[in-house]
C-alpha cells in the first residue's frame, strides 16, 4: 500500500525548514562543545596515564602471541589425556575454588547481617534524630569507599595470612554496600503499617520487627544475592594480598609463566563465576517473583 | 520513633488478648508448613555458615589477637600526616583518575555499538544475540585485577595497563547494561522512522540512539565512580595509581601515611560522587523535559 503525501507550498516549508535548523544549531553548538571537553579531558587523562599508543600499536601482537602461549597444546587425536595435563592441578584448584566461594558465602553473610542492623538506623523514615542518621550513613560510607583489597592488605598484616583476612575484608565492604542499599529499600515501605504499630505505643525494635520488616525482606535477600555474586568475583583476587582463595595460585601461575595454569585456572574462575551469576538471577527472579504475586 | 506512653487502643487491645486469639487464631500462630520453610532455611544458613568457619580456619584467639594488633594499628594512625610527600599523592591521585576516566570512557566507546548487536529489538537473529551476550558475561565474571596482571604482562607496569584493565572489564559490564537499556526503549519512535521509509541503520540513529543516549551517559557516570574506587587498588599489582604507595606504606606499617592516603581517596570519591551525581540529574532531567 503506498500513501501519497503532499508536499507543503515553498514558503511555508522554508520557514519550517528554517526554524529547524535554528533549533537544531543550538544543540549542535552545545554538542559540540561538551564533546570538545571530554575530548581533551581524554588526552589529558591518556597524558597522566602514559598511554604510549606507538608502543600499544607495537606490543599488540604481544596480547595475541600472549593468548596463544596461555592457550593449552590440544591436539584432536590425544585430546583426554591433553585435557588432563592441562588441568593436572583440578583437585587441589577445585578445593581452592570451594574454599573461594565459602569466603564469599561468609563474607556476604556477615555483611549483610551488619548492614541489615544498621539500615533501619540510616533510613530517614524511621529514625528522626539526625545525629544517629548521619553517624550511620558515614559509617557505611566508609566502609563502601575503602576498597576490600585495601582493608585486606591491613588485616593480613594483624590478623596473619588466610582466608579469614579475606572473609572479614569483604564483610566490611559488603556492610557498607549493603547498608546502603538496604536503607534505601526501607525509605521505599509503605509507611502505614509503621503508623499503625506507633499508634498502638510500639518501640522502635517492635516497629521494625513487624511493620518493616516483613515488607523489606525479599528485596534485602535479592540484594544480598547480587552482593554475594560480586563477592564471589571479589574473593577471587583476594589471594593476590596474601587472603586466601585461588587468587593466590593464580598469581603464582601468571608471575612465573606457568602458561597452561593460567589458562587452566582462568577459565575455572569464569566457570564458576558465570554459573552463580545464573543461579543467583534464577533465584533472584523467584524472590522478587513471588513478592509481586503476594 | 521514641517509645511512646501505651495508648489506649493498646490498652483495650491487652485487655482482650483472649478474646483476640480466639477470634484471630491464624495471626497468633503461623502455619507449620510456613514455619517449617523458615526454619529450615535458617537452619540450612547457619549450617553452611559454621561449616565455611570450620573449613577457613576461623579462630577467637586468632581473632581477638588480630582486634589487638588492628587497635594498635588505628593508634599508629594518628594524626594522619603526608611526612612531605603530598605532592607525590597527589600526582598518583591524579593518575588514579586518569586512569578512571581513561578505562570507563574507552570501555564505553566499544561497548556502544557492540551492545546494539545484543538487543533484541535491533537485532532479531537470537544466535548472534546469544553469542555477543556471553562473550559479555565472560568478560564481566573476570575481576578488574586479573586484567591488570594479563595486560602488564602485554604493556608493560604502568598506569596504561590499569586503564586497559579498568576498559576490558567494563567492557562486558557496559555491553550488558546498555543492550538492556536499549531493549526497553520506547519502541514507537523507531516505529515511526520506518513508517516514513527509514532504513534500518536509521531507525537505530534517529529511533533508538536519541532516546537511550541520556540513560547510557548516566550509567557511565555511575561508572565513573566505582572505577575510582577500583583504580585506587589497581596499583596493589603494579598497575600505577595511588594503590602502589599505598600496599608499600601498609608492608612497612607507616600508618600515619596510610591513614592520609585513605582520607584522600574518601575525599575524592565523594566529591566525584557529589558531582556526578548533579550531572546525572542534570542529563536526566534535561532528557525528561
Amino acid at each position: 500500500m503506498t500513501v501519497r503525501i503532499e508536499t507543503l507550498p515553498p514558503e511555508r516549508e522554508n520557514t519550517l525548514l528554517a526554524a529547524y535548523s535554528g533549533a537544531v544549531a543550538s544543540a549542535r553548538r552545545r554538542n559540540l562543545a561538551v564533546f570538545v571537553v571530554i575530548v581533551a579531558l581524554y588526552l589529558l587523562a591518556g597524558w597522566m596515564a602514559e598511554v604510549r599508543p606507538l608502543t600499544f600499536l607495537d606490543n599488540i601482537q604481544n596480547f595475541t602471541a600472549y593468548l596463544g602461549q596461555i592457550l593449552p597444546p590440544l591436539t584432536l587425536a590425544n585430546l583426554p589425556a591433553d585435557v588432563a595435563a592441562w588441568y593436572w592441578g583440578l583437585p587441589k584448584w577445585l578445593a581452592l575454588l570451594g574454599e573461594t566461594i565459602l569466603m564469599a558465602y561468609l563474607g556476604t553473610l556477615f555483611g549483610g547481617i551488619a548492614a541489615f542492623g544498621l539500615c533501619f538506623l540510616a533510613s530517614a523514615n524511621l529514625v528522626r534524630s539526625p545525629a544517629i542518621r548521619f553517624c550511620a550513613r558515614r559509617f557505611l560510607e566508609v566502609c563502601r569507599t575503602v576498597p576490600e583489597v585495601v582493608f585486606a592488605l591491613i588485616f593480613v598484616i594483624a590478623f596473619g595470612l588466610g582466608p579469614m583476612v579475606g572473609v572479614l575484608a569483604l564483610a566490611i565492604h559488603t556492610t557498607g554496600a549493603l547498608g546502603k542499599l538496604f536503607s534505601e529499600v526501607v525509605e521505599n515501605i509503605d509507611m502505614k503499617p509503621v503508623e499503625g504499630l506507633t499508634g498502638t505505643g510500639a518501640g522502635f525494635l517492635e516497629t521494625v520487627r513487624f511493620a518493616v520488616v516483613p515488607q523489606v525482606l525479599s528485596n534485602f535477600a535479592s540484594y544480598a544475592l547480587l552482593r554475594f555474586e560480586i563477592n564471589v568475583r571479589g574473593a577471587g583476587v583476594m589471594g593476590f594480598v596474601g587472603a586466601g582463595g585461588i587468587g593466590q595460585e593464580f598469581l603464582v601461575a601468571i608471575r612465573n609463566f606457568y602458561y597452561s595454569d593460567v589458562s587452566a585456572i582462568l577459565v575455572l574462575i569464569i566457570l564458576t563465576v558465570v554459573a552463580i551469576d545464573l543461579a543467583t538471577e534464577r533465584l533472584r527472579h523467584h524472590l522478587l517473583g513471588r513478592e509481586a504475586h503476594a | 520513633m521514641r517509645n511512646r506512653p501505651p495508648s489506649a487502643l493498646r490498652q483495650a487491645a491487652l485487655a482482650d488478648l483472649d478474646g483476640l486469639r480466639a477470634r484471630h487464631p491464624a495471626v497468633f500462630r503461623a502455619a507449620w508448613s510456613r514455619r517449617a520453610v523458615v526454619i529450615g532455611s535458617l537452619a540450612l544458613v547457619v549450617g553452611l555458615a559454621v561449616f565455611a568457619m570450620m573449613r577457613l580456619d576461623f579462630s577467637l584467639l586468632r581473632i581477638l589477637h588480630g582486634l589487638h594488633r588492628l587497635s594498635e594499628f588505628a593508634g599508629m594512625m594518628l594524626p594522619p600526616s603526608a611526612e612531605g610527600r603530598f605532592g607525590l599523592f597527589l600526582t598518583a591521585l591524579g593518575e588514579t583518575l586518569a586512569i578512571a576516566f581513561l578505562g570507563t570512557l574507552t570501555a564505553a566507546c566499544l561497548a556502544f555499538p557492540v551492545a546494539f548487536l545484543a538487543a533484541r529489538n535491533v537485532v532479531p537473529n537470537p544466535f548472534l544475540r546469544f553469542g555477543v551476550r556471553r562473550g559479555f558475561d565472560v568478560i564481566r565474571s573476570v575481576d578488574v585485577l586479573i586484567w591488570a596482571l594479563i595486560w602488564i604482562n602485554v604493556v608493560g607496569l604502568g598506569p596504561f595497563a590499569g586503564a586497559l584493565a579498568i576498559a576490558c572489564s567494563d567492557f562486558g559490564a557496559f555491553g550488558k547494561l546498555f543492550s538492556e537499556a536499549i531493549e526497553t526503549a520506547d519502541r514507537k519512535a523507531p516505529e515511526g522512522v520506518t513508517a516514513s521509509g527509514g532504513s534500518r541503520l536509521h531507525r537505530v540513529r534517529f529511533g533508538l540512539v536519541p532516546a537511550v543516549l541520556p540513560v547510557l551517559a548516566s550509567q557511565v557516570l555511575y561508572f565513573f565512580e566505582s572505577n575510582t574506587r577500583s583504580a585506587t587498588i589497581i596499583g596493589i599489582v603494579g598497575a600505577g595509581g595511588i594503590g602502589q604507595y599505598l600496599t608499600e606504606l601498609i608492608r612497612v606499617l607507616e600508618m600515619q601515611q596510610v591513614a592520609f592516603l585513605v582520607l584522600m581517596i574518601l575525599v575524592t570519591v565523594a566529591l566525584i560522587d557529589l558531582v556526578s551525581a548533579r550531572l546525572r540529574r542534570a542529563i536526566i532531567g534535561g532528557a525528561a523535559h
